[in-house]
């Protein structure tokens, strides 16, 4: 027993449904709260950014237009494989300092659970009929966005990131996700998890390395539609903001709330990242 | 009935014209000059700057009008806070009466509303008495009605508040509808508003000023500051809480840079350059009408106009010819004459971008044709405008010209022509024309623009959502969904 060598994971990039390095061979050494070395973490360029972008595009048209129902599941099927991998995310958040690593985990399988259901309600809630002066079906559904970048909050490094990515895709969009610099390891769980889940390669893409690096390319990419900025840094804000604005994104910030508590999850949350779609259908005989 | 018309045998046709029908502007009593219209009042300008609002159709100045600067913008503001809390306070059911006054009063003064619209925009009397004046009292009714049932609007959502002022600006094209746009939900919600019109038309919006005074709408809830890109600037500048925009989407970016990092809440209602597609099962002369009114309407000065025509191959032909026939009939001149068409183009500035953009069509390749008709000596004019021959490169088939310029592309398959419309920056508008229901949804469904019509074309309503995807903005005005960018939610606990 003793003398057995751990066989410890290298921590990648998740682009395009695969596990490449950095392309720029950096890493990054992440440590434990308590100054304990976990890992090296591969630290994402900028063209690393690109990658992903190209590669949520890419996954964009199929994910977009998948049935809600099976958009559901595929989303119920990740927070299963959250649970099945619960004892290597509590760790991980342990190791980040969690107060209560098991809660921090049984609340993002939870909160996950909680917007895969909407996936099919949604439209139910937000979209209308409306009625025109006129010969015709008017209706009005959400629709994604397109590609969202999130940056993901520095603290709450698992439910943080959960309670930006469901309710970004859930909806249909793909994402380019800047994981939390100081503790990016549940991010790369989840990453596994993707990997090993339904949710096809490039839904959702993940990134470590520097945020104050990689967050301007990402709010200047004329690709990226939507940017969630949860977790940019207050002085980088106007920046950020100023810098999306060239290709007009639509910039959300999550609501100042406690993260475990009910006003921290949202069908309007989703609808951050929903185009309103208005269809004038012609009614005659 | 039409009676048969009897001529002597023999004789050759004659040549039929119309006779003008001109709209008198009896029923308009204007004023040498009109002030800003802050705290319920029409106060002078601190800026001590006029400047003069033409007809664009006969170049004529029309009346001077106050050019606000950054202290008379800040004096509106300060009027519209002050004016926040009484109206806040209003019972919901009293702030819905108000704004149902004005929906009245508009159509009260609708015949004044439409000719001072067209005299001072040039769009066609048949429009702006039809179409710009009755939605804009619509929307007043609609929103009126929203006024005191905000609560069931967001379910969940948290108790509905207002924003608090809302600073609007508003385009040229369709003055009192803009405002109406704009204010409409704004008051409905509880906001009190600034709205600055466009530098080139803000008459009616000064004339619903009068209105909102005569209904008795309580100082300060709307303020109107005219001028130009530098008033609108020191709105965006003021501390408002909200900003609304219709507009190009150079001057949106603009505005998003200027608040950002600031927490000012925007809505952008910007350009556009939408797709109108049509099928070989179209029912094709329906179709022509619908994509002459599509990117003639208002002389094209419309953001979601169907300026790229994309026509299946199989009835390429046999739609131009009809396209070209029909342009042929349609009448250009005099906004007032009752049959008039296409009015004037809305100013200078305008009409020579149009030229500049139709000189690069020429210059890059593509195809111009144009109708033989007379265009008046005065004023500001442009032919209803095809271009065939058109590649998705040309500046033609990918900037908004803001005009009665139609590019005509083709396309084989539905697949193409997703392609195709998607591929722009913008995203406001499509339409579709064909007797096929299912190929009408699928298409609406894959095309990425905020309003899809199909087998019609720039269709309003204050129930239907309108707004863009891309860069033709974000936010919605009209319907449940246009209530949203006026209002905050208190989460009740936790």
């Amino acid at each position: 027993m003793s003398d057995r060598l751990e066989v410890r994971r290298t921590a990648k990039l998740y682009i395009g449904g695969a596990f490449p390095r950095s392309e720029s061979g950096r890493s990054y050494e992440v440590t434990a709260h308590d100054g304990k070395p976990l890992a090296q973490v591969s630290h994402a360029s900028r063209k690393d950014l690109r990658e992903s972008v190209v590669a949520a595009r890419g996954a964009f048209p199929a994910w977009s237009v998948s049935t809600a129902y099976l958009r559901g599941q595929i989303l119920y099927r990740v927070a299963e494989m959250i649970e099945g991998r619960r004892a290597q995310f509590e760790a991980e958040l342990a190791d980040a300092g969690a107060a209560d690593p098991a809660r921090g985990v049984s609340a993002s399988i939870d909160r996950w659970v909680w917007y895969a259901g909407w996936a099919d309600k949604l439209a139910q809630v937000v979209g209308a009929t409306n009625p025109v002066a006129g010969p015709y079906f008017n209706f009005t559904l959400p629709e994604p966005t397109g590609v969202v970048g999130i940056v993901a909050p520095g603290d709450q490094s698992l439910l943080g990131l959960v309670s930006r990515l469901a309710p970004a895709i859930v909806s249909g969009n793909t994402a380019v996700v800047i994981a939390s610099e100081r503790s990016p390891l549940p991010a790369i769980s989840l990453a596994e998890v993707f990997a090993t889940s339904d949710v096809s390669g490039g839904v959702v893409n993940i990134l470590t390395g520097r945020t104050a690096e990689l967050v301007p390319w990402l709010a200047s990419h004329m690709d990226v539609n939507g940017l969630d900025v949860t977790g940019v840094p207050d002085e980088m804000l106007a920046d950020t903001e100023r810098a999306a604005a060239e290709n007009v994104k639509r910039v959300h910030r999550a609501p100042d709330a406690d993260p475990f508590g009910a006003a921290a999850q949202s069908p309007y949350e989703i609808t951050a990242f929903t185009e309103s779609k208005t269809v004038w259908h012609p009614v005659g005989a | 009935m039409t009676e048969a018309i009897e001529r002597p045998a023999g004789d050759a046709p004659p040549e039929w014209e119309y006779a003008s029908a001109p709209e008198s502007t009896d029923v308009m009593r204007l004023d040498d000059r009109y002030g800003l219209f802050i705290g319920g009042e029409f106060v002078e300008p601190k800026s001590g700057r006029w400047f003069p609002t033409i007809s664009p159709s006969t170049e004529e100045t029309l009346a001077e009008v106050a050019d606000a600067d950054a202290a008379d913008v800040a004096r509106a503001v300060d009027a519209a806070r002050d004016a926040a809390p009484a109206w806040q306070g209003l019972a919901p059911s009293e702030r819905a009466k108000h704004i149902f006054r004005i929906a009245r009063q508009v159509q009260e003064r609708a015949r004044e509303l439409a000719v001072l619209e067209t005299m001072n925009g040039g769009k066609p009397i048949k429009e702006s008495r039809d179409v710009d004046v009755p939605l804009a009292a619509a929307h007043f009714f609609y929103y009126a009605g929203w006024a005191d049932k905000l609560e069931y609007a967001f379910p969940g959502r948290g108790s509905p508040k207002p924003v608090g002022v809302a600073g609007q600006i508003i385009p040229w094209n369709f003055p009192l509808l803009m405002a109406a746009w704009k204010l409409a939900p704004a008051l409905a919600t509880g906001n009190t508003a600034v709205l600055k019109p466009a530098e080139t038309t803000p008459l009616t919006a000064l004339l619903l000023a009068q209105i909102m005074q005569e209904a008795e709408l309580p100082p300060g809830v709307v303020n109107i500051v005219t001028g130009a890109g530098e008033t609108g600037a020191a709105l965006v500048d003021s501390p408002v809480d909200k900003i609304a925009f219709t507009g190009s989407t150079a001057v949106g970016k603009a505005i998003r840079r200027a608040t950002a990092g600031s927490g000012t809440r925007l809505t952008l209602e910007l350009g556009g350059k939408a797709a109108n597609i049509v099928f070989e099962d179209a029912p094709l002369d329906q179709a022509v009408e619908g994509v002459i009114n599509g990117i003639f309407f208002n002389q094209g000065h419309v953001c979601c106009a169907g300026s790229r025509l994309l026509v299946q191959e199989p009835v390429f032909d046999v739609l131009l010819g009809k396209l070209k026939e029909r342009l042929q009939t349609l009448r250009v001149g005099d906004p007032l004459d009752k049959n008039t068409d296409i009015g004037a183009i809305n100013s200078k500035a305008q009409l020579e971008k149009i030229e500049e953009l139709v000189t690069s069509g020429v210059d890059e390749g593509a195809e111009i044709y144009q109708p033989e008709c007379d265009l008046p000596e005065r004023g500001f004019w442009f032919r209803p405008t095809l271009f065939t021959g058109v590649s998705q490169s040309h500046r033609i088939a990918r900037e908004e010209i803001f005009g009665p310029v139609l590019s005509i592309l083709t396309f084989r398959t539905p697949d193409e022509a997703i392609e195709k419309a998607n591929n722009t920056p913008y995203g406001l508008s499509a339409g579709i024309w064909t007797e096929k229901g299912s190929r009408i949804l699928h298409m609406a469904q894959r095309l990425r623009a905020g309003v899809v019509w199909a087998n019609t074309f720039n269709r309003f309503d204050p129930a239907s959502p309108f707004g863009g995807y891309k860069e033709s903005g974000f936010g919605r005005e009209g319907g449940l969904h246009g209530l949203e960018p006026y209002l905050t939610f208190e989460r009740v606990s936790s």
